[in-house]
């Protein structure tokens, strides 16, 4: 192909998702747009099944049983999650093996948030409230992105997903409700958990890569610093319904703005644990080659079973 | 308590789904694909699930203020009265689906003759586990013939937990007294009346499996008397930390 | 990993409700066919969205070539007499 006959290809398909048409799997697409798409798309899936890992940790622990079950199964649609979006981006001709190697050799990123640790149950409740609060955000305009796999993936996660940000913050609001301890638990919860979530929406404007682009191809509607605005404001009020207090000095109402003034965000935590250097970033990476490691045996065994119940079917057709 | 061997006899079948749960619980994340990490959860969802109506009902039966959560979680180690088998710990992928196998083919027994109690609320709740326990009995069968009759490496380790659970697969079948007090009463299952089926069944799956029927006559029971392994107490002291460490508290 | 055969990838089929299609609501893992039907139960109908399923493996769809569209599709655009409304009738004849 020529470079002009390339370049007009490259025009239309900006064109069709300018008019807002999806771009499917066998569609021609320029080569930046699948890997672009493939190292989000994956990022995010390796979000999901490493976000499996703190919450998970307080599975047996779980302090009710009705707590136990709606744990168990927000973490379960995490692995679902995971599972809808690697299947979205098998569509753009990378297997799910080369993922998770991406992901176990550290090629690949993942969300920072899930490197730091979860030590008292109160931690369930911040997660589910502040994380998942911040990713609904981040994921509830990928629903309109342009890829169609990736976007049908996203409306089924986010319809999935709705339960999850209520299970939060029910924990959260019975602590604060609770006994002095608990509501002590529940306040420290949110002081480890505030700013790491506001980190989770990414680096500023100012810094942040690639952000022209992935508008354009709809993988990003909003600038990371207007998402956290708005994580901001519609999270500040929800902790002074429940009596529990922001961890930032500086947090003010502008009135002229109709939105809060925050604090200095630690960009220099955000970049050590993004750079591997994070709480948990090394027990989170081993959890995850390990379970791969341990099922080895376990998925060439069924690939076995199959090729011989395949063999015996043919031999029987003979 | 005013009906306590009814009481004790539905911690009996509670239990065993509460601990086969909990050991299922332990596993989310760590399976050897997204997809059976996915099904082993489902698995553990039915149980708690099984685990909550259970135990609202000895709730109520008790009718001493104490919660579905108390039963569950405030006990001793010798109150508890789970069998053995499903306290055993997840040593690999084969232990966890060969536990899984072994209690399941009995379970499917078991609640299909509660299902005919006279109690009605202990039968609606079989009604309603039988079809949960049939497809984890397809799931578990399945997974017996998919690495026995796998790679040489996953044969063998599928013996080897079939190997070391069947110590505790006698125990099923064993009676306690309160067993027999229910079955006198037409609300109990007389599970001696399971064992020859059971036996039959798991050798079937077995066969196909390409796995041996162990000929061991040697066998551990003492768990639905509340005398457990040595695994038990581990297990229980994250089931029961948060209700332990913070008493009187709600979540 | 290279002559590791991993779990091929199947497409799921759902059915909602008797009455509705099998739509295909996603893919996942499986070793065989009967691996596929019980991953997609537990996968894709854990909120009861779901009354029967189908599992085709991945590799044996054929799907047409987006660069065909032109000859395939858009043929039929103007053939508007296939449609009713290209039909001029009086308004007294109300519902046809």
């Amino acid at each position: 192909m020529s470079e002009e006959q390339t370049k007009n290809l490259e025009d239309q398909f900006e064109a069709r998702i300018a008019r807002d048409e999806k771009i499917e799997p066998k569609d021609w697409m320029p080569e930046k747009y699948r890997q672009t798409h493939i190292r989000q798309m994956s990022q995010h899936a390796h979000s999901e099944i490493v976000g499996m890992l703190p919450e998970g940790n307080w599975i047996t622990r779980a302090p009710s049983l009705r707590r136990k079950v709606a744990l168990l199964a927000k973490v379960q649609d995490e692995a679902g999650h995971g599972l809808y979006l690697y299947s979205a981006t098998e569509t753009l001709g990378i297997s799910r093996e080369e993922m998770y190697e991406q992901l176990h050799t550290g090629k690949a990123k993942y969300s920072s948030i899930f490197n730091y640790p979860t030590i008292t149950w109160a931690d369930m409740g911040a997660i589910g409230w502040l994380v998942d609060g911040a990713a609904i955000i981040n994921q509830v305009p990928l629903c309109n992105t342009s890829y169609g796999p990736y976007a049908r993936a996203m409306i089924r996660v986010c319809k999935e997903e709705s339960f999850h940000q209520r299970q939060g913050y029910e924990i959260m609001m019975k602590l604060a409700n609770g006994t002095t301890e608990q509501r002590e638990m529940a306040q420290d919860a949110l002081n480890r958990w505030w700013w790491p979530s506001l980190m989770m929406l990414g680096p500023t404007d100012a810094e942040s890569v690639h952000t022209e682009q992935s508008m354009k191809w709809k993988l990003k509607r909003k600038s990371n610093d207007d998402l956290r605005q708005q994580f901001i404001d519609q999270t500040v009020p929800q902790a002074d319904l429940i009596g529990l207090t922001i961890p930032d000095p500086d947090l003010k109402w502008n009135e002229e703005r109709g939105s809060y003034d925050f604090g200095e965000i630690d960009w220099d935590e955000f970049w050590q644990v993004v750079k591997g250097h994070g709480p948990m970033n090394k027990e989170r990476m081993k959890a995850r080659v390990g379970a791969w490691e341990r099922g080895e045996w376990v998925r060439d065994a069924a690939m076995a079973h199959a090729e011989k119940k395949q063999e015996q079917k043919e031999k029987q057709a003979v | 308590m005013k009906n306590e061997n009814l009481y004790n006899y539905i911690l009996g079948i509670a239990d065993n789904s509460l601990i086969l749960g909990q050991r299922l619980g332990e596993l989310c994340g760590h399976g050897p694909t997204l997809e059976t990490d996915i099904a082993c959860t489902n698995i553990s969802l039915d149980l708690f699930g099984q685990v909550r109506s259970y135990f609202q009902y000895a709730a109520k039966i008790a009718d001493d203020n104490r919660t579905e959560d108390d039963i569950a979680m405030l006990r001793k180690e010798r109150e508890y009265k789970n069998v053995l088998l499903v306290e055993q710990p997840n040593t690999n992928f084969a232990y966890t689906i060969a536990r899984q196998f072994l209690f399941d083919i009995y379970h499917l027994a078991f609640l299909s003759e509660l299902e005919k109690s006279k109690d009605l609320t202990l039968s609606a709740i079989a009604k309603k586990c039988i079809k949960e326990v049939r497809y984890h009995e397809r799931f578990s069968s399945d997974w017996i013939k998919r690495l026995g009759d796998g790679t040489e490496e996953s044969k063998q380790k599928m013996q080897e937990a079939i190997d070391g659970l069947w110590t505790y697969t006698d125990e099923l079948f064993h009676q306690t007294e309160a067993d027999k007090i229910m079955v006198k009463q037409g609300t109990g299952v007389d599970v001696t009346k399971l064992k020859d089926a059971y036996y039959s069944s798991v050798s079937d799956v077995l066969k196909e499996a390409n796995i041996q029927m162990p000929e061991s006559k040697y066998f551990q029971k003492g768990g639905k008397d509340g005398i457990h392994t040595e695994h038990l107490g581990y297990l229980l002291s994250e089931l029961q930390y948060m209700q332990r460490t913070y008493p009187n508290m709600e979540w | 990993m290279s002559d590791k055969k991993n779990w091929p990838l199947w497409e799921i089929f759902v059915r909602s409700k008797n009455g509705l299609e099998h739509r295909h609501c996603g893919s996942l893992h499986a070793s065989d066919s009967e691996m596929a039907l019980e991953n997609a139960r537990d996968v894709y109908t854990r909120r009861n969205e779901g009354v029967s399923i189908w599992v085709v493996e991945s590799k044996n769809i054929t799907a047409s070539n987006p660069e065909h569209n032109g000859e395939l599709f858009e043929p039929a655009q103007d053939k508007v007499y296939r449609h009713p409304t290209f039909y001029d009738l009086p308004d007294e004849v109300k519902h046809m």
